[in-house]
């Protein structure tokens, strides 16, 4: 296989989750509206209530819903990185995984370009999400000398790469489709709500030290944070380093995961059901 | 580009295949067992199909005509015994094996929401097809398929058998030299099945192709068919349809394959 070949193979990989996201209008307008929701809604009810102080890599007070918009870019990437582990159980459940596994490739190439495909749908969902909420006044000062939007990028990328290893972790896991909306309740709500995507982690320090630990060693809050700090264009080295030692982490698992010697497919039998 | 490309994916064997195809079977399979915990799957199975023959593999549900196929196709890999495509070991040369191997699974693979045309482009991708050769590969194996006109069409607008036929489209885009195809008349109305199971044995007559059919249902045998009969994990028999027969002492393959398995016709 050349160099041509596998980028031919990525592309096709890439083109078809694109296809599919556009064809799914439904799930292109909840993945927006779901932030939407929470930026209008939530984060104007608790404007009031919660003050922010002045904490990197903010330089002046700031409202309440400038602070959860990083936690909400989160939020778009997570659910989409959980949207896509659970198109690889459907996949897994309805042959289509198949395909994909009888290609020449690698299988660690076909499933870090699946995941990579995932994570530029989800881009593309945070970009759309971004323009409207300049129309609100929210701006990260991407038009001074910061450029915000575009250092955003490659956090983007990063954070993504992360959260959907971590999905195709789970869905190398879960055996049926059933077992998803469990995975949702256990999964995506706790480290959404232990994070500091909704509040800032030294006021929940002052409530319970467990938890403020829980939080800070938490991926997704690594994940904000160095979303947080992108948008004003700078690089949080420490959430860096540990979003990128998530990702290999979980990476690694995924595919150890679907490797076909060892992995979980292999000593179930899968995929869906009992083999005949 | 293209032209490189054709030569890793198919190898030697060209439109000449049949040729020299021949000499090394399509498919060995060797002393193969397979278990999930206490459970055999497959248990010493050994059985070779040569290049340009249909063999259908008969066995009941449960016989362990999945497993045998997820090893083929290395969805995972066997432990025990061994598999080769052409003379690659599956578990050793994966890549040069599967890129041999056209397969048509049990279960749906089309995207139902893509067009014909953007479900072959995928299968090519997979393969690391360039443009230029994936157009003039669907245009020949859509045509064979006569589905031509459906081109722009979503797949789910197309019936089974049309579904099954642009799966085996899908398959053959890379040229492979052996065909597997795991029941793929399941979920078909009776009045296609016929069609395709006649159009791949027009591709092992005429391309060449070895095709392994799995299949529990007796009447997809043709008498010029290879049989190899698996129940409960174990090869039974194995040979042309008349010697399986003639060995169980019976009239018809349907009452040979009752008398080895003990169990009554389909």
């Amino acid at each position: 296989m050349t160099i041509v070949q596998y980028a031919r193979c990525f592309n096709g990989i890439f083109v078809r989750e694109m296809l599919r996201f556009l064809n799914q209008y439904g799930r292109f307008f909840s993945a927006l509206v779901r932030p939407l929701v929470w930026l209008f809604i939530f984060a104007m009810g608790f404007r009031g209530i919660l003050g922010v102080s002045i904490i990197p890599p903010y330089q002046t007070y700031i409202p309440y819903e400038v602070y959860i918009t990083p936690g909400l870019i989160g939020m778009i990437q997570l659910f989409n990185g959980m949207q896509s582990s659970l198109s690889m159980v459907y996949d897994r459940e309805m042959g289509s995984m198949r395909t994909l596994m009888v290609s020449p490739m690698p299988r660690w190439y076909l499933l870090t370009s699946k995941l990579l495909a995932a994570v530029l749908v989800s881009v593309v969902q945070v970009y759309v999400y971004l323009a409207i909420a300049w129309f609100w006044k929210i701006r990260p000062p991407a038009l001074g000398p910061h450029l915000g939007y575009v250092a955003l990028l490659p956090a983007l990328i990063l954070s993504g790469l992360m959260l959907g290893a971590l999905g195709l972790l789970m869905s190398s896991v879960i055996k049926q489709l059933e077992n998803f909306a469990g995975v949702m309740n256990f999964v995506i709500f706790p480290m959404f709500f232990a994070s500091s995507a909704l509040y800032p982690l030294y006021q929940m320090r002052r409530s319970s030290l467990e938890l403020f630990w829980i939080a800070t060693y938490n991926p997704f809050s690594r994940a904000v944070d160095l979303i947080r700090f992108a948008l004003y264009g700078q690089i949080n080295v420490e959430a860096l380093l540990w979003v990128l030692g998530f990702l290999m982490l979980f990476l690694s698992l995924a595919i150890y995961g679907y490797d076909p010697s060892r992995g979980i497919i292999a000593r179930r039998g899968g995929p869906g059901g009992p083999p005949g | 580009m293209d032209r490189a490309l054709t030569a890793t994916t198919t190898g030697s064997t060209t439109s000449a295949g049949v040729a020299t195809g021949a000499d090394i079977p399509a498919l060995t399979v060797e002393g193969l067992s397979h278990s999930f915990g206490a459970r055999q799957a497959l248990d010493d199975v050994s059985f070779a199909i040569a290049a340009g023959s249909f063999t259908a593999l008969l066995g009941p549900n449960g016989a362990g005509k999945t497993t045998l196929f997820s090893l083929v196709t290395r969805l995972y890999n066997n432990r025990v015994g061994s598999i080769r495509v052409f003379g690659f070991e599956v578990r050793r040369q994966p890549s040069e094996a599967l890129a041999r191997i056209g397969a048509i699974f049990q279960q749906r693979t089309l995207d139902l929401d893509l067009t014909v045309a953007e479900n072959l482009h995928y299968h090519a991708a997979l393969h690391g097809m360039g443009r230029r050769e994936t157009n003039e590969r669907i245009e020949i194996e859509l045509g064979r398929a006569g589905l031509h006109d459906r081109l722009k069409d979503k797949v789910r607008s197309l019936s089974g058998g049309q579904m099954r036929r642009v799966e085996i489209a899908a398959a053959l885009l890379h040229r492979p030299r052996l065909l597997l195809l795991d029941e793929p008349t399941v979920g078909v109305d009776i009045g296609s099945r016929r069609p395709i199971l006649e159009h791949v044995h027009r591709l092992c007559r005429e391309d060449g192709l070895g095709a392994l059919w799995a299949t529990h249902l007796i009447d997809e045998v043709n008498p010029g068919d290879d049989v190899v009969v698996l129940h409960q994990g174990r090869v039974l028999a194995h040979g042309d349809v008349d010697g399986v027969t003639r060995a169980a002492g019976t009239a018809t393959i349907g009452e040979a394959f009752g008398k080895l398995t003990g169990i009554g016709r389909r």
